[in-house]
């Protein structure tokens, strides 16, 4: 017989739709509009580590099929928002991401998405923080930047350590890789960063309580503005705690012309690792071209919250029911 | 023989890594929001017993390794090498000093094994779970001491020492758990 109870307890659907009720009342009583957008949109992210589920639209009778996909992130529809003057904004969404299935992954996750105007991402970690201390009932939450955060675990510095260096660090550290790998990515500066920060950082951090890693190599900027330093970094934070990745956000990037500059530059990495070719998002470059307001937004996952709240171990034990018996 | 993707790997399953056939203990995906994905493997060297954790890029491909378990009793000790029979073959393995350093301990003639084959030659051999062997030393037990308490040593007629109560006598069987090197109960033939 198949199984068919959800892999939740009721018990633990209660917990979390109090923590739901809670992040509404935040927000509410900040007065950030509550918004929704499409699940289902023609264009996708560009991102090459993020791969996204497509589906086929068919209007009925029409022979014709189009390529469609299920949102990763709300960002790009949100940001149009912004740009048609919306004001600050937040929802609660379920996100898509093709492949990634695990203790601490399901295809299929909610989100909690907002956005601040006039913000840059310390004042937005300074409201994020507000909301984690009434979620974890905690008093105060860490912040480090991300050169600090290697300084400090691996003795190395990330924005001006080269790749040769960065080895050498992973094998101090007696970080044992699969040898076609490590050959293949010997000179992919950011494969090292990323396997030196998620298994020899990552686990140590926030084991007492979350913490904020910020400003981020230039080239790990994604969609965050790029600040004109020796050398530069990108204005992006994200949260940790108990060694778990919670939320990522940016100070936005405005300038439509640098982003379809990144995007272009995604799509050519995606070609050169041999990735699906993914559309453009047009509309987001022609809000942005109209002018996103200065603003920071943060997605946070709420699966995580919730688990990291209840002191749960496996995401399936938070959700309703896990992508495996959905 | 094959090879298996990252997200087929699963516990049990063997790998050849590094000429060395190994078998997965655990298989962690590891992916941050923004940045490479990957599988954190654990293994166990089937030939050293060493257990290793090595990271894959998602998607890499692992060798398959030709490995199998086979019923096998064990025959007798020829003095250099340890032979065994399959039981459902009757084809005969022998392995040396070094491949059953950790169990010949437990090895009594007739003991039903299971044996390890690489390629179809033996790695290792895995004892019963439990065995009933007789003990050959141990001093005489204390009057009143009926169970539990302290214990003594007691030496068991293929060598191995273990701890037993004190109102176990020499010359007696015991059920011993291989697994542990614990005493479990007095035995009967």
């Amino acid at each position: 017989m198949h199984s068919w109870q959800p892999t939740a307890t009721i018990e633990t659907l209660r917990a979390r739709a109090g923590i739901l009720k809670k992040i509404h009342d935040f927000f509410y009583e900040r007065g950030v509009l509550q918004v929704e957008t499409p699940l289902l949109s023609h264009a996708t992210v560009s991102d090459p580590y993020i791969d996204s589920m497509e589906v086929y639209f068919k209007k009925i009778g029409s022979l014709q099929e189009t390529i469609c996909y299920l949102q990763t992130s709300p960002e790009y529809a949100m940001k149009r928002l912004l740009a048609a003057e919306s004001g600050a904004i937040y929802q609660v969404t379920k996100s898509f991401r093709q492949g990634e299935v695990g203790q601490l992954h399901n295809p299929e996750f909610t989100m909690l998405e907002w956005y601040r105007l006039d913000y840059d991402h310390h004042q937005l970690m300074d409201e994020m923080a507000e909301l984690l201390c009434l979620i974890f009932n905690i008093n105060s939450i860490d912040r480090m930047s991300y050169r600090h955060i290697f300084l400090k675990y691996l003795n190395t510095d990330p924005l001006i350590s080269d790749c040769r260096e960065l080895i050498n660090c992973a094998k101090e550290n007696n970080l044992q890789l699969n040898t076609y790998d490590s050959q293949k990515e010997e000179n992919n500066k950011n494969f090292w960063l990323d396997v030196l920060f998620s298994h020899c950082i990552e686990p140590q951090l926030g084991l007492e309580k979350p913490i904020f890693i910020f400003d981020f190599p230039a080239a790990k900027a994604a969609l965050a503005k790029i600040r004109d330093e020796t050398p530069p970094v990108a204005s992006r934070f994200e949260v940790y705690f108990k060694g778990i990745e919670l939320a990522n956000g940016f100070h936005e990037l405005q300038d439509a012309k640098e982003q379809l500059r990144r995007f272009e530059n995604d799509l050519m990495l995606r070609k050169q690792y041999q990735l699906r070719k993914v559309p453009i998002d047009q509309h987001l470059i022609a809000a942005l071209t109209k002018g996103l307001p200065d603003c920071a937004g943060v997605a946070l996952g709420i699966d995580r919250l919730v688990l990291l709240a209840l002191g749960k171990k496996s995401i399936k034990e938070v959700i309703s029911f896990s992508f495996e018996v959905a | 023989m094959g090879f298996y993707s990252t997200s087929e790997i699963r516990g049990g399953m063997k790998i050849i890594v590094d000429g060395d056939p190994c078998t997965i203990l655990e298989n962690e995906f590891v992916k941050p929001g923004k940045g490479q994905a990957f599988n954190r493997i654990k293994y166990r060297n089937l030939k050293t017993g060493r257990v290793v954790e090595r990271t894959y890029k998602s998607g890499d491909n692992l060798e398959a390794a030709d490995v199998a378990e086979v019923e096998a009793q064990y025959l007798y000790h020829d003095g250099d090498h340890w032979h065994f029979m399959a039981t459902d073959t009757y084809e005969q393995y022998m392995m040396n000093e070094a491949q059953v350093a950790d169990v010949k301990i437990w090895l009594k003639e007739q003991a039903d094994c299971m044996l390890t084959l690489w390629n179809g030659a033996p790695l290792g051999v895995t004892p019963p779970n439990f065995v009933i062997l007789k003990i050959i030393e141990t001093d005489p037990g204390v009057r009143g001491d009926t169970s539990g308490g302290g214990g003594k040593p007691a030496k068991l007629e293929t060598g191995a020492v273990v701890r037993v109560p004190l109102f176990v006598q020499q010359e007696e069987l015991i059920k011993v758990d291989t697994r542990t090197g614990s005493y479990v109960s007095r035995a009967k033939e």
